[in-house]
């Protein structure tokens, strides 16, 4: 609470005391001598003032401006009803509960700002620069691309550059929601916002800062709430109304009966002053859109970007999921996945020949052969490390450079051919070796396999494959449990390759061997075959699918920490590349759906009870006081749950 | 152009949708959105006369809460 709060908690004590004085008093007939007379309600005018006076002051200073629809204007009119009807205890006490109930309002929401003031917390404040040999603390604004910045320990990164002298371990949380830290070498990229380790670590700016990674995921946020979602633009359209609407229907209740139907017209402006008191869609108007800004703000923790309301709504309403099979459902990198010596072969041996014959190409294939020599020759240096082992740099060339490759030449389609030590040797598809005569068993493996025959004998054969990421399953698996109903893979890939990872993880269609404008087209006919309400998404990397990003009804990149092409084109950003977020942004978007539908339907339900009581004067002035401001403090206080919703 | 201002003592959120009302009615704004949560205004509005602009605007501000302040 602050000081404010703190007067205003002492006003409303001691109006309170004084009031349930001045009742007990009226009720033990102290005060009978004022019975009839028309300074009866001067007693209870103290409390009333005391509590209320900022709302009459500001009630005056707003009707100046013109201001008919103000709320405490309405408030003001509705005690003064009361006064004027003789409920003296009534207005003042309204008047006191009407304070109550703005204070825990105002409590709530200043704790849901600082709440998102914290979330909003990873601007740099300044970056270390290097000036005539001294570090100077200056602005990330002033610093630009190709200088150096100093980094030290647990300062955080004020801009996006890479990394020419140190190393540390860095904090990415903030932006990806991923609690284990990740290394920065020299030649690393290093991202701005994420939180810099225990060691000190000299940067070359790469970005200006307000095109960094920093300054763009807070302008997304920040903006985030500007893009309304249906049910925040529906709300704000009723607020407009609502306010005028009830106003007039109280002046018609208070005049219309007793006018025409001779009706008494001190209980019918009784009637309407319970109107007035309800008058305000601030229930509604603040609840609805801190929903929605927690629900962001609980994705943003986990590492995922929502780029506004609208997309929040939405995506708690998709039934189809398009995914992008490369990069997206599998890791994108071919590797080796098994291998199969012939008999009197040793694995080494066939590694090792393997990546010799492919040596000079630079298909993926070789590259994952090569890749794979690699990594067992650095593993065997690890183990004889005290030994000279071949193992330092670029192992896989020194390899070639011992060995004697000579006279390669590619068989289109088919493989290619090299002498290694003056010995041919063959390395491709099955087709290579049937046409060489060479005997040899078939492996019936998904994925690419490499033969490999030397001098007319059979060495064995290597399964190269992409490989399903981890997770990939339960991902798809939570999805469908959230109440998605279709999911389907796109793939430029093979239908073979396409087909097995698609079994793999029980996805319901896969279209494969699609060029990129093929991808839009399949999208258009998946959108086309949906019916209006249900929305479909599509997750893609990014890279070379930003025209299908934008043609889904929700565009989900991932893996796009620090690429500007695919934040801009898609809806929702995921900052690393798992693809179990995709569900649990899932659950908090269909989470903050509900609560903001609870708020909806408590908050006018309990209006227009209240209103429909008070139209037949079963209602109090109370309880409009509660249907006010109650319900608006029941209501911040449910939409608050999504902003402490915890990562993970 | 298109900058953003902060707003002290915005207390009401039914008045930032108010505020948000009249100012769009200010010729040359091109839009402007006032959020009551983070107590900020962002405008984009006509560059020869958006000086005058923001002037009109913190009237705006001031004639429907008249609590609050457009810091300039």
């Amino acid at each position: 609470m602050n000081k404010k709060q703190k007067r205003t908690v002492a006003r409303i004590i001691t109006a309170l005391v004084l009031l349930i004085l001045l009742i007990i008093l009226e009720k033990t007939g102290n005060l009978s001598f004022l019975d009839g007379r028309w300074y009866a309600f001067v007693p209870f005018l103290l409390p009333y003032l005391l509590a209320g006076y900022d709302v009459i002051l500001k009630a005056a200073k707003n009707i100046a401006h013109g201001q008919v629809f103000d709320e405490n204007f309405l408030m003001m009119i509705a005690t003064f009803g009361a006064f004027f009807v003789g409920e003296y205890a009534e207005a003042s006490g309204v008047m006191i509960f009407y304070q109550i109930g703005e204070l825990f309002q105002g409590i709530a929401v200043g704790k849901s700002r600082r709440s998102i003031a914290a979330l909003m917390d990873i601007s740099p404040e300044y970056a270390n620069i290097e000036r005539d040999g001294e570090l100077v603390e200056v602005d990330p604004d002033e610093v630009h691309p190709g200088d150096l910045i100093v980094i030290k320990p647990g300062e955080r990164i004020p801009l996006d550059g890479t990394v020419v002298d140190g190393s540390s371990m860095i904090d990415t949380s903030s932006l990806t929601g991923e609690s284990v830290p990740r290394s920065a070498r020299e030649g690393d990229p290093v991202i701005s916002g994420c939180i810099n380790g225990s060691g000190t670590l000299r940067v070359q700016v790469s970005r200006e800062y307000e095109d960094s990674t920093v300054a763009k995921i807070l302008e997304l946020t920040e903006n985030a709430s500007s893009r309304k979602s249906p049910i925040e633009n529906f709300i704000t359209r009723f607020a407009k109304i609502y306010t005028p609407a009830v106003t007039i229907a109280a002046v018609l209740l208070a005049v219309i009966p007793p006018l025409l139907f001779g009706q008494d017209w001190m209980e019918w402006i009784k009637r309407a002053c319970t109107f007035l008191v309800i008058s305000c869609p601030c229930a509604l108007v603040i609840s609805v859109p801190l929903g929605f800004f927690g629900g962001i703000g609980a994705s943003s923790r986990i590492g995922v970007l929502v780029k506004g309301s609208n997309f929040l709504e939405a995506l708690s309403q998709v039934k189809t999921i398009v995914f992008d099979k490369t990069g997206t459902l599998t890791k994108g990198e071919f590797r080796v996945q098994k291998l199969y010596p012939a008999e009197g072969v040793s694995e080494a041996e066939l590694l090792r020949k393997a990546a010799l014959a492919e040596t000079y190409s630079t298909h993926p294939i070789a590259e994952a052969l090569r890749a794979a020599q690699r990594e067992r020759l650095s593993e065997k240096a690890a183990r004889t490390a005290d030994q000279d082992a071949p193992g330092t740099g670029d192992s896989g060339r020194s390899e070639a450079d011992d060995y004697f490759v000579t006279d390669a030449q590619e068989i289109a389609g088919k493989g290619l051919s090299v002498l290694i030590d003056g010995k041919p040797v063959l390395a491709g598809n099955a087709a290579l070796l049937r046409d060489a005569g060479v005997d040899f068993s078939e492996t019936e493996d998904a994925g690419t396999v490499v033969y490999l025959a030397e001098d007319g004998r059979f060495l064995g054969s290597a399964v190269i494959s992409d490989s399903v990421k981890e997770g990939a399953k339960e991902a798809l698996e939570s999805l469908k449990k959230s109440g998605v109903r279709e999911t389907v893979m796109l793939s430029g890939d093979r239908r073979k390759a396409a087909e097995t990872v698609g079994a793999e993880l029980s996805i319901d269609s896969v279209y494969s061997e699609l060029l990129p404008q093929d991808k839009v087209t399949k999208l258009e006919e998946i959108l086309r075959s949906g019916t209006g309400k249900d929305k479909t998404a599509y997750v893609g990397d990014g890279i070379n699918d930003a025209p299908v990003l934008s043609r889904a009804d929700l565009g989900i990149a991932m893996g796009s920490l620090g690429s500007d092409a695919a934040v801009e084109a898609a809806d929702i950003v995921l900052m690393d590349d798992d693809v179990t977020k995709i569900a649990e942004t899932m659950k908090i978007a269909q989470k903050t759906l509900r609560i903001v539908r609870e708020n909806i339907w408590f908050a006018l339900g309990v209006k227009f009870a209240v209103l429909i009581l008070g139209a037949f004067g079963l209602a109090s002035m109370w309880l409009a006081t509660f249907a006010d401001v109650g319900v608006a403090v029941i209501a911040i206080l449910n939409s608050m749950r999504m902003l402490r919703r915890k990562a993970g | 152009m298109k900058k953003k201002f902060d707003l002290d003592n915005l207390d009401c959120a039914n008045c930032a949708a108010k505020m948000e009302d009249l100012i769009k009615k200010i010729p040359g704004v091109e839009d402007v959105s006032v959020n009551f949560l983070t107590q900020k205004m962002t405008l984009k509005a006509d560059d020869a006369r958006f000086d005058e602009i923001v002037k009109e605007a913190a009237k705006c501000v001031k004639k429907v809460d008249s609590d609050t302040t457009l810091l300039v």
